[in-house]
């Protein structure tokens, strides 16, 4: 398998705090890569560092071997990084639909001012949007709600409509924030077999931050592991489930000082 | 449906055309006509403020572009003897170009804090106005021409106002002839890509960073057509006038274009000039009460925001979902 992404010595401070310490590892193409950890290790960080929403202070970001760390996010997502968001974030007065269509903006050929005069390319663009549209509804099973308004959604469509968003700007690589939070069983089960064929039918490779463990070892290729912003394993769902340092860091090591 | 909304557009625009001056000549209300125009104008600056309202940012900053359109205009056509045509246009480039400079680091601000600057820029641009020699401080442009003759290729396009019997009913025509072409625009804009990326950003900025749009890019495009408009309707007042000095737009000027769009409808394309008519007529109306008069207003204002916080056209449009 071929390395996507390199995550080289990545750092990052803010003021005297190390949020992110001299974090490296790859994602190979078409992997399913789990970034988990204790609440506030810094995951949420490598992400937002990883999609160039904060600059590293220290280390890089390769995509195919070019630097994508320090850019802007929306010329990282052109590249094909791309990421959704811990909380819903949605455009929430827009239906569902409308909301996958904007998110098309990166397939679009025509200029904006095309798009103003209504162009020959913008109007096809439109088309190609739409169509392109009703695919992701179909394909994530959203049609009974694609008219509707997003902010009238339950908790798990968003979800499902945050994922359409990232789909429809076909990326390279999805990077998903907590995509299984706040769902029941069947949900998150749903949720992890799209995920799945997100990566078999569509060839997206997907990294996600999630707490669920059931479903990340259900779900993951290779999970990397991250501490106080360091990470302190990386391997298959089973090396990880194995490692000492995984469970101390989960766990709470016993602490000999005071006896116990 | 398509067809009849096409029919009653065509009809409203006879009516502004043909009707409206028809209806002032049987009443004899002449004055109407540069009220109307005045109505006009000032709505095709509330129509950038609800562009920028678009974006999600609160605009109130408009009159400075105004000032700044009117200016520029004003020592082109007084100082190097352009015509009023030519510098139309210029003013309002001359505004959107600078409202880049302006836009790029203060677009970076949200909601509050942005409406904090932009309320500053139209006493800044006042105080400019006053300062620069350019400008002729307090005493400001006076006796300026009408708008001349506009000919292409020997063909007359627009006589000259002076010539004219009633240059009243040409300023009104101009006026109106402006404002259609400005909400024409506005309201491709709205409904084209271009507005639904607007809306996303004014949805989720970061959402919209991550599909992919230079929001940065797309905040000073929305801002800059913002200004043009302001710059517009700058030298259009200017021309009518025939003066300007600094105190032409003040922050009160700046307010009511936000309160326009507020007062028409935030959602609507056609909100602002809504607003801009009901608030220029309710004010004007409101006159005999003498000492009352802002009192009444303002309580009267706050009590429509209150009623109707989407605005006046948020009632047709709640009829159409229930019918």
């Amino acid at each position: 398998m071929s390395t996507l992404l390199e995550v080289k010595g990545v750092t990052k401070r803010f003021g005297g705090l190390t949020a992110v310490n001299n974090v490296s590892f790859n994602v190979n193409k078409g992997d399913i890569l789990s970034v988990i950890g204790p609440n506030g290790a810094g995951k949420s960080t490598l992400f937002k560092l990883i999609s160039s929403f904060l600059t590293t202070s220290d280390g890089e970001v390769l995509l195919n071997g070019k630097r994508i760390n320090n850019l802007a996010p929306h010329i990282v997502a052109r590249l094909g990084v791309v990421r959704t968001f811990q909380e819903t974030t949605i455009f929430k007065s827009m239906t569902v639909r409308e909301n996958i269509i904007v998110s098309h903006h990166l397939r679009s050929k025509a200029s904006l001012l095309g798009f103003f005069l209504g162009s020959k390319q913008a109007r096809a663009d439109e088309a190609e949007f739409g169509d392109s549209a009703d695919q992701i509804i179909a394909f994530l099973g959203l049609e009974a709600i694609a008219n509707e308004l997003a902010s009238n959604l339950p908790q798990g469509h968003l979800r499902a409509l945050g994922m359409s968003i990232g789909l429809a700007t076909n990326p390279m690589i999805l990077l998903l924030d907590e995509p299984f939070a706040g769902m029941n069983h069947d949900e998150t089960m749903h949720m992890v077999s799209l995920v799945r064929r997100l990566r078999d039918e569509r060839g997206v490779t997907v990294m996600l931050v999630e707490h669920d463990m059931p479903a990340v070892m259900k779900i993951s290729d290779r999970i990397v592991v991250i501490n106080f912003g360091e990470k302190i394993a990386e391997g298959t769902p089973h090396d990880i489930q194995n490692n000492e340092k995984v469970i101390e860091a989960y766990l709470g090591s016993e602490d000999a000082a005071i006896g116990m | 449906m398509h067809n009849n909304k096409f029919i009653l557009l065509a009809l409203g625009v006879i009516a502004l055309y043909v009707g409206v001056p028809v209806a002032i000549d049987i009443s004899g209300r002449i004055d109407f006509f540069y009220t109307l125009t005045s109505v006009a104008l000032l709505s095709i600056a509330s129509a950038g403020v609800w562009l920028t309202f678009y974006i999600g940012r609160i605009n109130i900053g408009q009159g400075a572009y105004a000032l700044a359109g009117g200016y520029v205009s004003a020592i082109l056509i007084t100082q190097a003897g352009m015509s009023f045509w030519l510098s139309l246009p210029i003013a309002g480039l001359f505004c959107a170009v600078l409202s880049v400079f302006i836009g790029l680091p203060i677009l970076r601000l949200r909601g509050v804090y942005f409406a904090m600057v932009t309320l500053v820029l139209t006493e800044v641009m006042r105080l400019v106005a006053l300062a620069l020699p350019v400008t002729q401080g307090a005493k400001g442009i006076t006796s300026m021409p009408l708008p001349g003759e506009l000919s292409v290729f020997g063909i007359t396009l627009i006589p000259d106002f002076a010539t004219l019997e009633n240059p009243k009913i040409a300023f009104y025509w101009m006026a109106i002839t402006i404002m259609i072409i400005a909400y024409a625009v506005l309201w491709r804009i709205v409904n084209s890509r271009l507005g639904h990326l607007c809306r996303s950003l004014q949805q989720n900025e970061e959402l919209s960073a991550s599909i992919g749009v230079n929001t940065a890019y797309l905040r000073v495009l929305a801002y800059s057509i913002s200004s043009f408009f302001g710059g517009i309707a700058g030298a259009s007042f200017v021309s009518i006038a025939q003066s300007i000095y600094p105190s032409s737009f003040q922050v009160t000027d700046s307010v009511n274009f936000m309160l326009n769009c507020f007062l028409g409808g935030l959602g609507f394309v056609f909100g602002p000039m809504l607003g801009t008519l009901i608030l220029y007529f309710g004010w004007d109306l409101l006159f005999t009460t003498g000492q009352y008069q802002l009192l009444i207003y303002s309580t009267l204002l706050i009590m429509l925001m209150l009623a109707l916080p989407n605005g006046v056209l948020s009632l047709f449009e709640k009829k159409k979902v229930s019918s």
